[in-house]
């Protein structure tokens, strides 16, 4: 290498420094995995830096209210960027859909659930002696919502409400049914798929048409204004590299 | 203040537990306590320390770990299927169990300190009046520790309805069943329904006033007497 080309990479190296910001970003958890992987991509493209905080998006809204310095919302949802835009606490016309949740049934054994759902039918519950099935609560989780309208939908309500039992969240949903106290449940997709397989046990994903579209919605919060790498990483959101990575965790787009 | 039937639910739930741990933890700690007091054993520290653990860990370590034991391929489980009772997450029993292993420190700590404090001599002075060991320990050693029942007692109870990483981590939310007064304030504050989760919030907070403040006058009121008493 000569010292000319030395100098070139040198100064080439100090201004993509120079350049480099940081990006606070508030992700929905059960964006988790993949955001991972994509903030290190991210890094390694863009030279900035993401740094991530996960938590239940209700959560995120309260913090945010109350003067949170995050620069980029990754809601579980679309009401609370829409809402935060609404109340000034959000840039208007930044948000977007970076990714649709599936919901699928699931159960930690083999040949239990069918490809179609009829596992939720009273007899099949009955012969499988199913006394518990896992959902997020309704009234606080996207997912939850999503379930009661695929039960509603099948017509199952009577052999299915009576065995319902409620996580706080799609994380402890998972949790009940991965530690088998309830033998069914509605979780993520992106939660027990791998590689867009599922390796584990039996499950059904919910064809969309049987519920409201779970999409997530990104929106740039005030604190990343004039932040460059907010920016740029609500770019590198909607980009290729991301894009693959989303899918990959068996999220729609 | 507006409370609703659910909360009037939740807060009917959280004081059935309280009231059936706080019973069962006494029965169960009071053994405990007394051989903690009294024993020599190198089996002390290890026993001391176990029962000290929930003091220190958080409520999701407890009720992660109570989640896996009581599925059906963990320990409590395995048993609770083979007895017949099924499993014991997501039911009133499951969150008793929960609430006695949270609460334990609780029972057990104030029972060794008033045993310790007695002192050996009046068990010695009953066994040279030929009580029996039972006759002496219900006649002699409870009366004169009656302080650090109460104080147990009270302890227990009120840890118990401020219980919520447990219950949240094992209990499903289910109404009458499961919903305890904490993981509805939870679920308010979570669904952004401030109002009704101050209602339910402020009982709470005078609830455990109310309690500390009892304790605190009790202590007095006990601490005088025993000085008197000296």
């Amino acid at each position: 290498m000569t010292l000319r080309l030395m100098l070139a990479f040198a100064s080439t190296l100090f201004f993509a420094a120079a350049q480099a910001g940081e990006v606070t970003v508030a992700v929905a958890a059960n964006f988790t995995a993949p955001m991972q992987k994509i903030a290190k991509a991210f890094e390694q493209d863009t030279g900035h830096k993401a740094q991530l905080a996960f938590g239940a998006t209700g959560k995120f809204y309260a913090q945010i209210k109350n003067g949170a310095p995050f620069a980029v919302l990754l809601a579980a949802d679309d009401e609370t960027p829409a809402r935060l835009e609404k109340e000034g606490l959000a840039i208007a016309g930044t948000r977007f859909t970076y990714a649709t949740g599936r919901l699928a049934l699931w159960s930690k054994q083999a040949n239990v659930v069918d490809d179609k759902g009829e596992v939720l039918r009273s007899n099949s519950l009955n012969k499988l002696g199913i006394h518990k099935i896992a959902i997020a609560d309704p009234k606080l989780a996207p997912y939850g919502i999503a379930a009661m309208e695929v039960i509603h939908k099948m017509g199952v309500q009577g052999s299915v409400i009576p065995k319902l039992v409620q996580g706080e969240s799609i994380g402890q949903t998972y949790q009940f049914v991965s530690t088998e106290n309830a033998q069914l449940g509605f979780v993520a997709l992106s939660q027990i798929s791998v590689d867009g397989r599922i390796p584990q046990g039996s499950a059904w994903v919910v064809p969309q048409h049987l519920h409201t579209p779970l999409k997530q919605d990104a929106v740039l919060l005030n604190a990343g204004k004039d932040n460059a790498a907010a920016t740029a990483l609500l770019k590198y959101l909607q980009g290729d590299t991301a894009k693959t990575i989303i899918k990959s965790y068996g999220y729609a787009l | 203040m507006n409370l609703s039937a659910e909360d009037f639910q939740a807060i009917s739930l959280t004081l059935q537990l309280a009231s059936v741990t706080t019973v069962l933890l006494l029965l169960l700690a009071t053994p405990v306590a007394w051989w903690l007091a009294h024993t020599q054993s190198a089996w002390r520290a290890p026993v001391a320390s176990l029962v000290a653990l929930p003091l220190v860990l958080p409520p999701t370590v407890l009720g992660f770990y109570l989640l896996l034991a009581l599925g059906p391929n963990g320990p409590i489980g395995q048993f609770t299927q083979w007895a017949g009772w099924g499993t014991l997450a997501f039911s009133f029993w499951g969150l008793v169990l929960g609430s006695i292993v949270y609460s334990l420190p609780f029972a057990v700590q104030p029972l060794v300190n008033a045993f310790e404090a007695m002192g050996p001599r009046p068990m010695e002075v009953a066994a040279t009046l030929r009580a029996s060991k039972w006759d002496a320990f219900f006649t002699v050693a409870v009366p004169l520790a009656k302080p650090g029942f109460v104080m147990a007692a009270m302890l227990s109870f009120a840890h118990t309805v401020g219980e919520f990483g447990v219950v949240l981590m094992i209990g499903g939310n289910i109404p009458d069943k499961t919903r305890v007064v904490s993981t509805q304030i939870y679920g308010h504050v979570e669904a952004m329904e401030y109002s009704q989760a101050h209602g339910l919030a402020g009982v709470m907070l005078v609830f455990s006033f109310v309690v500390l403040l009892g304790l605190s006058w009790f202590n007095r009121r006990t601490t005088r007497h025993q000085k008197v008493g000296a």
